[in-house]
């Protein structure tokens, strides 16, 4: 009971970290895209403003709790995942640092150097992060003493590529419905109209996904086994349309909304399937990394659930407070205030 | 180059990198939290400017120590799995539960302090900022609880061929966590402190906004001298408790080789690892190590020779470290009482003023001598007596920590130098004018 309580809790708090940070990684992404001059690009950076740090954080605490809750896998996935995972933290460094740096000295080049650091810095992890989950969703070559035995060009096998654009595309589409609920005028149709864009081609990854999961990984075990699991890409597939349905509509909060459900029950589609394996062998099955073999003695998970079911509720709570009171869209005073990115 | 010594490098670098920015931010914080207060109780408009601009200075250097902490939690992954394997029982829920106590607050809330100048009440946006420096001290709590575990694990048993805990408690409130936390904060709060005299010292010199930096000045100066004088007498604590707990690592830090009854602490040496004795020792002073190890001048000290060649760590780069980091904590005892006897006639001691633009590396140089004889005195053990170093690593190539270590000297050096710049270049600007 208690590890499948932490299995929930680790899909989770990725899913919620895919859904927060993913519009700053979609939005960061498209920034020349959807800035024509240095004033509509601030308007960018102040839309992910009072927001991005505080979702950054919820990567640290599901690598945290992964440490935690499962030491043996944090410590074969990370090792085994090196450079991949590597890559990703040196690109958020760059973005983060971008934030800071960027308004700090008012150049042309200066800016538009940090600009590109944005680009790449949102682009790299936002790819690699679907690339290394449809990776574990398919299996990752290691032995039975947790070795890995690839490279990282091993993880850009076709299935991995489509995974990596799968999130990609649908971090893209969140984080342009996200400019146009921080926007008014010009800036918020062309959110909108860059999401109408967007969604049809996530459409086709997606369903391209959803078949070639069949093909390449076991994911489908699970839910043969007990159909009342395909609910959650149902509720995926609806939030889907339902989101292209609210942009058409130019209901930018719903279409956030929807685009965050799809987020989410995406990312549970995969560890619904995953389940009890958190990090699957493709060498043998027998060498995986599940919740019963990689786990924490009891005595850690009850004492981190205890510190999970007090803490991680007040985070919600102040966190919506953050977006409650900074959800509003930008006006001329925000973009003149003195501390504005 | 073997992947151990390469993760060690990488490990090393990063630490000592995201320790340039770390202390500020622990010091910083609570000064301009002091400063906001203060204009919240006076309503002197005079403290609103002081925080926005010592803020703007925290904020261009708390960046860079967020994001490269996210790097240190996962190398344990990453570099060191058989050591997250092995110790990832008890290890691991210290930085979950940091991430999740501390870290969220901090970066959560230094943004609404960032945006919210307008939309807050001025107490509330305050406290916002009083949020911010007690999360990231309670987070250094939490890190430092981690470390003190490395250095002297407790509240575990060896089960299922891994450490697994069985008293949580004793990790977060063992007596080294609790000293490890004390000592590094104020080294920390030393910083800032030095910090912020410095610039201050520098615009005074120019007789800039003078009314506005005496005022940091002396912010800082009480501030400075309080941990200046509690980190003197609270590291002699540290010292007692790592002859206790970590005996080889006072004696390479003493370059003690003997064993021996009322051991002498020589003013000068130069240690000859190899021959394992000292070439030369001036300035001897009978039993003061034993002194400082065990209160009690005739009391035995145990040398380097009396542990197994493979368990002792290096001596010189240890003793050596030890060395600085005393000398400038009496320094700075001795540059912060001056300054007290000094601080109603700052704008005429020019020559007083100029030491301290120049004292402004001297913390940082003291703060990580001191992680170095922490780390490498810990040597040849991850987890002192319970796990190698050498064990601990991942298995992974080589030429891959080859691969990532250039990349972080290069992007961390790129980073360090443009936040440096910045640091000066709004340091030097000084604040803005007063409305």
């Amino acid at each position: 009971m208690l590890l499948n309580i932490w299995f929930f809790l680790w899909g989770l708090l990725w899913a919620v970290y895919f859904m927060l940070d993913g519009f700053d990684l979609g939005l960061g992404t498209l920034l020349p895209v959807l800035a024509k001059d240095d004033n509509e690009r601030r308007v960018i950076y102040n839309a992910m403003g009072p927001f991005w740090d505080g979702n950054e954080v919820w990567v640290i605490t599901a690598g945290g709790v992964t440490f935690a809750a499962f030491p043996t896998t944090y410590a074969v996935m990370f090792s085994s995942l090196y450079a991949a995972l590597l890559i990703i933290l040196f690109a958020l460094i760059l973005r983060g640092v971008t934030f800071e740096f960027r308004n700090k000295v008012d150049k042309p080049f200066w800016r538009a150097v940090w600009d590109w650091c944005l680009v790449v810095g949102s682009f790299v992890p936002a790819l690699l992060f679907g690339v290394a989950f449809a990776n574990i969703f398919k299996g990752i070559p290691i032995d039975q003493n947790g070795v890995y035995h690839g490279t990282l060009f091993t993880l850009l096998n076709p299935y991995g590529l489509i995974g990596g654009l799968l999130f990609l595309f649908l971090f893209l589409v969140h984080g342009s419905i996200w400019l146009s609920v921080k926007t008014e005028g010009e800036m918020h149709d062309r959110g909108l109209s860059m999401a109408k864009k967007l969604w049809p081609v996530l459409l086709v990854i997606a369903v391209v996904f959803l078949g070639t999961t069949k093909y390449y990984t076991h994911l489908y075990d699970n839910y043969f086994q007990k159909p009342v699991l395909f609910v959650i890409p149902l509720i995926t597939v609806i939030a889907l349309l339902a989101t292209r349905y609210f942009v058409g509509k130019g209901s930018e909060w719903k279409a956030w909304f929807a685009s965050s459900v799809t987020i989410v029950t995406a990312t549970f589609f995969g560890i619904a399937g995953l389940y009890p394996n958190l990090f699957p062998s493709s060498i043998d099955p027998s060498y995986s990394l599940t919740i019963f073999n990689s786990s924490s003695s009891p005595l850690t998970l009850k004492i981190m659930l205890g510190v999970a079911l007090a803490l991680v509720p007040v985070v919600i709570i102040y966190q919506a407070w953050v977006y409650k009171a900074f959800g509003h869209k930008l006006t001329e005073e925000d973009l003149a205030y003195d501390e504005a990115y | 180059m073997d992947a151990v010594f390469l993760s060690r490098l990488q490990f090393g670098a990063a630490a000592f990198f995201h320790f340039l920015f770390v202390p500020l931010t622990l010091g910083l914080s609570i000064l301009v939290a002091i400063m906001e207060t203060k204009y919240v109780r006076t309503g002197d408009e005079d403290y609103k400017r002081m925080a926005k601009f010592w803020g703007k200075l925290f904020l261009i250097n708390f960046a860079i120590g967020i994001v490269t902490g996210i790097t240190l939690e996962f190398q344990f992954g990453t570099n060191w799995a058989n050591y997250s394997k092995y110790v990832g029982d008890v290890f691991g829920s210290l930085l979950a539960i940091e991430a999740t106590l501390a870290f969220f607050l901090e970066s959560t809330f230094i943004a609404v302090w960032v945006f919210g100048w307008n939309k807050l009440s001025a107490k509330a946006h305050a406290a916002c900022i009083w949020v911010v420096a007690i999360a990231s001290n309670v987070s250094a709590y939490w890190i430092l609880s981690a470390n003190a575990w490395m250095q002297h694990p407790v509240g575990y048993t060896i089960r299922n061929g891994r450490a697994e805990l069985v008293d949580f408690f004793s990790l977060i409130t063992q007596k080294f966590a609790v000293l490890s936390f004390l000592h590094t904060v104020s080294g920390a709060y030393i910083l800032a402190g030095f910090f912020v005299m410095g610039v201050s010292a520098y615009h005074l010199l120019r007789k800039k906004e003078v009314e506005f930096f005496k005022k940091s000045f002396r912010i800082a100066l009480t501030f400075a001298l309080i941990f200046s004088v509690f980190e003197v007498v609270q590291g002699h604590l540290n010292g007692a408790e790592v002859a206790k707990a970590q005996p080889t690592k006072l004696a390479a830090m003493e370059a003690h080789w003997e064993t021996e009854k009322g051991a002498p602490i020589a003013m000068f040496v130069i240690p000859d690892e190899k021959n394992e004795r000292n070439r030369v020792e001036i300035g001897k002073i009978p039993g003061a190590l034993s002194m400082l190890a065990y209160h009690n001048t005739t009391a035995a000290v145990v040398g380097l020779k009396d542990f197994p060649k493979d368990e002792r760590p290096p001596v010189l780069i240890n003793f050596l470290a030890f060395r600085t980091m005393v000398g400038l904590g009496f320094l700075f005892m001795l540059l912060t009482v001056i300054g007290w006897f000094r601080r109603n006639k700052l704008e005429d001691s020019p020559r007083f003023l100029k030491i301290m633009l120049y004292a402004i590396p001297l913390p940082y140089i003291a703060i990580e001598a001191g992680w170095m004889l922490t780390e490498i005195g810990r040597q040849p053990w991850i987890v002192y007596g319970l796990m190698k170093t050498s064990d601990a690593v991942s298995p992974i190539a080589a030429s891959q920590v080859l691969v990532s270590l250039v990349a972080f000297v290069v992007v961390y050096t790129a980073l360090g130098i443009v936040d440096f710049y910045l640091l000066f270049k709004y340091a030097r600007k000084g604040p803005e004018v007063a409305a």
